[in-house]
């Protein structure tokens, strides 16, 4: 399955500048991201990460900036960007079920009124199966695990049906199952030609789960393919004084090489 | 048929309360509810003065703004750094020292029972009765509260969708598009309503008590969202029933006692119940410590 709308970027961003109170956080980031691929976001703490996320989507007021979604202002585009917020940010003893999150994937597509019903039910089932969550859609969210909170919300993404996703950190504190269902996801995502640019803190899996890779520290230090971009030299330049704790990470090469032989 | 009225008003509170209290405490601002109900003070005494009438209209139209004025207040000190909880109180208590003072400033020209205003008499609802046209329609406040419920139900079934969503996760709901800070304010806007029209009959405080016990009960009680406020309204119907026969039993305020039985009922739910209850919960931790050692 190609690209469906090849020729316009997915997303393109530029100038976006993001200050809380005086302090900018994001400076100046522009960059534009090729259609079919999975990007890893990545940077020290602090760096901006979740921050740049929320104002391409206009969740945090930006002081400049512009979002393009696929040639066309964000605003207009929502229907075709999904968005996985970090697990913590919700109240998980919410009254709720699994499929029931799961459906509020939909409400964006349901528009103003209308009411989620059987259609709605029955796409929920679907995402619920595609994370093999599918035994869980009665159970009450804070009755599951961390690793399973997070497959829900990976559901609900999914419900939203979109071409373009954004994802803050879904690998955050999840098991060993929950993690390999999240990059299998991915993997199927990146087949049917959807984008999708992921918060990411592990560098050791960085080589092999994503296609590019962007660098942050505030500013963008880098964006390219991963294997010329995912250098010794551009990390120095965005982790800076941690060098030396990166660098047995870089040396313990073959870790990642046998979580993948495993795969 | 005293009694009935006073039945029918404690319940339509109960159930405007119950619905709103539900969305309140999700989002973990039962407070504003009662930052509110203290807030609205100084709009009704202002409404006074200058309309000099002790039209409930034009004292809910006063209020109404204030409560308006006092969710924009905490939002805005909590943007600009002050501490969630400090920032609703020194509104809230501001505002209703702000209320304080216009009464005693103007004490000559102002009919205003404080007393009224923070207790409420419930038992007088049936005396001040909505006319028109020489044809008594019964009791002004159920009127009031009638048509602040109507409005509630109507917003909400609406608008539920939007409102949980909003309540569950407000990141996802703006990136899809949904105004969320429109139906921030819609929904403190009919805690504003709900708490005004309460006013004359349960009085501030007692507000307070319904727009949060219900709810809270129904919290323990149930897993779903729907079912929680369904729960909510149920509970806060038998506080008023019940409440108005215990009151008439021991011969108390009538509309402490509705609020004393949504407390007897909060904790009853609280030991008791089935998913969240504290008797359950220890038998279980008991279950699966046996279990774990497996």
């Amino acid at each position: 399955m190609a690209a469906n709308k090849s020729g316009i970027a997915p997303l393109t961003v530029t100038n976006m500048t993001v200050a809380y109170q005086k302090k900018p956080v994001v400076r100046n980031v522009s960059f534009e991201v090729t259609e079919g691929e999975l990007i890893g976001i990545i940077g020290p703490n602090g760096a901006g990460k979740s921050t740049l996320i929320k104002a391409i989507l206009g969740l945090q007021p930006s002081l400049s900036g512009e979002t393009l979604v696929y040639g066309k202002p964000y605003k207009t585009q929502r229907k075709l960007v999904g968005y996985v917020p970090q697990r913590e940010s919700v109240d998980w003893d919410f009254p709720t079920n699994a499929l029931d999150v799961v459906m509020m994937g939909r409400y964006g597509q349901l528009g103003l009124f209308r009411r989620p019903g059987a259609k709605e039910k029955a796409i929920g089932m679907e995402c619920l199966a595609k994370v093999g969550m599918a035994d869980f859609a009665g159970r009450q969210i804070s009755q599951l695990s961390g690793g399973q909170q997070q497959r829900v919300f990976l559901a609900r993404a999914l419900a939203q049906d979109a071409t373009l996703y954004f994802m803050d950190e879904p690998f955050a504190g999840v098991d060993a199952a929950t993690e390999k269902a999240i990059i299998q996801l991915l993997n199927e995502l990146k087949r049917q030609g959807k984008t999708v640019l992921v918060v990411h803190h592990d560098l050791a899996t960085v080589e092999q789960y994503f296609d590019s890779v962007m660098l942050l520290n505030g500013e963008l230090v880098a964006y390219g393919p991963t294997s010329s971009t995912f250098t010794e030299e551009m990390l120095q330049k965005a982790y800076g004084g941690r060098l030396t704790f990166l660098k047995s990470h870089a040396n313990a090469e073959d870790e990642p090489v046998l979580i993948a032989g495993r795969g | 048929m005293s009694g009935f009225w006073i039945m029918l008003t404690g319940a339509l509170v109960a159930s405007c309360c119950g619905i709103l209290g539900c969305f309140l405490i999700l989002r973990r601002m039962a407070l504003v509810g009662d930052a509110i109900s203290h807030s609205v003070l100084p709009g009704i005494v202002i409404a006074f003065l200058v309309s000099g009438s002790r039209d409930s209209f034009f004292m809910l139209f006063g209020a109404a703004i204030l409560g308006f004025l006092t969710v924009f207040l905490i939002q805005l000190f909590q943007q600009s750094g002050v501490q969630n909880d400090a920032s609703i109180g020194v509104v809230f208590t501001s505002l209703f020292a702000a209320g304080v003072l216009l009464v005693s400033l103007n004490a000559q020209h102002v009919d205003l029972d404080l007393d009224c205003v923070l207790y409420g008499e419930i038992a007088y609802v049936q005396w001040n009765t909505l006319v028109l046209g020489g044809v008594d329609l019964g009791p002004k406040a159920v009127w009031l509260l009638g048509i602040t419920l109507f409005i509630i139900v109507v917003l909400i079934t609406l608008f539920y969708k939007q409102f949980k969503l909003c309540a569950f996760d407000p990141a996802l709901a703006a990136a899809i598009g949904i105004p969320v800070a429109l139906f921030h304010y819609v929904l403190m806007g009919l805690v504003s309503m709900a708490t005004v029209s309460s006013f004359e009959s349960v009085g501030a405080i007692l507000v307070v008590g319904l727009l949060i016990v219900p709810p809270a009960t129904a919290y323990l009680l149930t897993d779903r969202l729907g079912a929680m406020i369904g729960l909510s309204l149920v509970i806060g119907v038998i506080s008023s029933v019940g409440g108005y026969y215990a009151a008439a039993a021991l011969d108390a305020s009538i509309a402490g006692c509705m609020v004393c039985v949504a407390g007897v009922m909060f904790v009853l739910a609280f030991l008791f119940s089935p998913s969240h209850g504290f008797v359950v919960r220890k038998l279980r931790q008991r279950v699966s410590a046996a279990r774990e050692a497996y």
